[in-house]
């Protein structure tokens, strides 16, 4: 019996050690990929010497962050930065349920499906190959649009050079790109509404409108907060890619098309700018996790359940 | 909530059908165009149609293409070793965390999750990877920054292995004296295949679309995968729009004509083209989880 248990604990040993072994690797890379680098931030209080590397690279306060706020260009690319991303968040949700709503309605099963795939494909294409389709439809010589202008007896558009059309054409290309996804998210929500509840609401007289209103949009609310509170959290943060790409880093274009992050990509790969943005690196990471917190900390307070953590 | 109304559905069926031509019209013009005849394409610009229907793009690219084939077999090494060893990483981190039996289970839990929760940006990464790990120009520069092993695959991955497959497997197959690697590889994953493919798919596609990493990290052509060698075709033409003194240099740059330019973009997507149709259950089912779970 002694014996039995004694080897029954070397057994539970042995597989403790097991499953460390297991998960060895990705500690390690985690560390290496997201740890190390969280702890790297505070090269945004560093003059950065490639010698010394981060951590042993010299203090110098906060002047990173004085000389950030002097460039008037900073906070242009914040402002777009926010202002991008709330007419995202905002008009992404309401294009998302909107679509998964009436997804819902559609009576045909295999119409659904069809529908499903196809509204997804956009989400499936890199940024690059959307750039050729974009520049399929606005290149200045054989553009689809400015033939069509060019046939109805208009004057081509300088579409990369103007700068009034271009919040419109990438909330366009954001929202094309990425409706397809979140609807689908939002459907899988609509579909698991219990539908006694739908029967209740007729009873009581409601119609098709009302049975939306009262019963599958307070069933969203769940999912919606979810998708908010992920949102809200890259408040800061902006799809590289659509910024970068679309544009086609035209430079005349910058003051409306360029975000935080297209300007750390720039003082990364060609002004060598490490001071400044290293600083606007440490406030998109400080002010992205104290939203996550505080946003969820908020909602658990009105509704536990919709938390996220 | 059963709509009887004939005219509703077709309406409602007509937005759709709109809505998918809006999602998949775009991608016609990209072929169509890479099969119009180079003079018609100039002429009469690019349309959902071949004006004048030619081979001579994709001629072009079979004679001429020592960078594409260079870049096309980057893409696929890329994917395939990229998209094995995230699988193989994420497996090997869920299936403990799924077991009540792991020691600091909840501290290792927190561990994955607060990667979601914070993170220290690009300049840091990009440095230690950069001039600490030097990987600029190198293969694996592809594959480790950013793209090796993510939070989301793994938390996905443990909530299929704690809800799907019930606890006495496990339990039996201790007994008869098999040994964790054992019950991962033989019990667990036989029995997560639609959650291996699911992840398996949305981290290939990943890989395959990516070209952020070749921008940070690759200079060299020989390294240059099919996104990053349209990103760059584009870049140059940009760059000689933009600088109209430089024209007469567009030649000795030696630009793919139009109609080639689409014919690469439409070699990229193809593989996505012919494999979406077959797998796009596991798709739609990845979104739906990945989105709901968070």
């Amino acid at each position: 019996m002694k014996k039995k248990k004694g080897g029954i604990k070397i057994s539970q040993k042995i597989m403790a050690i097991e499953m460390l072994t297991m998960i060895a690797p990705g500690v390690i890379y985690l560390i290496i990929n997201n740890y190390i680098p969280m702890a790297g931030i505070i090269i945004a209080f560093k003059k950065y010497n490639y010698q010394l590397g981060i951590f042993r690279s010299e203090w110098t306060g906060i002047s990173n962050f004085t000389f950030l706020f002097k460039s008037s260009n900073m906070l242009t690319y914040i402002r777009n930065t926010l202002l991008y991303n709330i007419v995202f968040i905002v008009l992404g949700q309401v294009f998302a349920i909107t679509t998964a709503i009436l997804l819902n309605l559609v009576r045909s099963a295999g119409a659904k499906k069809v529908y499903q795939t196809l509204i997804i494909i956009p989400h499936l294409m890199s940024m690059v190959i959307v750039s050729y389709v974009v520049y399929g439809f606005l290149s200045v010589e054989n553009g689809v649009f400015n033939k069509m202008i060019e046939a109805t007896g208009g004057s081509p558009i300088m579409w990369y050079s103007v700068k009034k059309y271009w919040p419109f054409i990438l909330t366009f290309v954001h929202l094309w790109k990425g409706f397809g996804y979140s609807s689908i998210v939002y459907y899988a929500t609509v579909v698991g509404i219990d539908e006694s509840q739908y029967e209740a609401a007729a009873l009581d007289g409601a119609g098709p409108w009302k049975q939306t209103l009262y019963v599958t949009l307070p069933g969203l609310k769940h999912t919606a907060i979810t998708l908010f509170l992920m949102s809200v959290g890259g408040i800061m943060y902006s799809d590289f890619g659509l910024f970068y790409q679309i544009p086609m880093h035209s430079s005349i274009l910058a003051s409306v098309t360029d975000t935080i992050d297209v300007y750390v990509f720039k003082a990364i790969t060609q002004s060598n700018d490490i001071g400044r943005s290293s600083a606007i690196g440490f406030i998109q990471s400080v002010i992205g996790f104290l939203m996550v917190v505080g946003v969820n900390a908020l909602v658990r307070k009105l509704d536990k359940d919709s938390a996220l953590f | 909530m059963v709509q009887k109304n004939k005219g509703q559905q077709f309406i409602l069926n007509l937005l759709f059908i709109i809505l998918c031509l809006l999602c998949v019209l775009p991608f016609v013009l990209l072929i169509s165009s890479s099969f119009t005849e180079e003079a018609a394409l100039t002429q009469k610009g690019y349309w959902f149609w071949p004006w004048k229907v030619s081979m001579d793009a994709y001629k072009y690219l079979m004679n001429s293409g020592s960078q594409i084939l260079t870049s096309y077999k980057i893409t696929l090494l890329v994917t395939a070793i990229g998209t094995v060893s995230n699988i193989m990483l994420t497996v090997l981190f869920a299936y403990p965390l799924s077991r009540r039996e792991m020691p600091a289970r909840n501290f290792f839990a927190f561990f994955v999750f607060f990667t979601m929760l914070f993170n220290g940006g690009i300049i840091p990464a990009y440095m230690m990877y950069a001039n600490f790990l030097h990987l600029k120009n190198t293969f694996w520069a592809l594959i480790i920054p950013w793209k090796l092993l993510g939070a989301f695959n793994i938390i996905m991955m443990r909530s299929y292995f704690t809800a799907s497959i019930p606890n006495e497997l496990v339990e039996a197959a201790r007994i008869d004296g098999a040994r964790e690697y054992g019950i991962l590889f033989r019990i667990m994953l036989p029995l997560s295949k639609p959650m291996l493919a699911t992840i398996g798919l949305m981290t290939g596609l990943g890989f395959w679309n990516d070209w952020t990493n070749s921008i940070y990290f690759v200079t060299q052509k020989n390294l240059y995968s099919i996104q990053a060698l349209l990103n760059d075709i584009m870049t140059n033409i940009q760059f000689l729009q933009n600088n109209t003194q430089m024209q007469q240099h567009a030649n000795q740059m030696n630009l793919p004509s139009a109609s080639v330019r689409m014919a690469i973009a439409v070699i990229g997507i193809l593989p996505i083209f012919a494999i979406y149709p077959f797998v796009q259950k596991y798709f739609v089912k990845g979104i739906v989880v990945g989105g709901v779970k968070g």
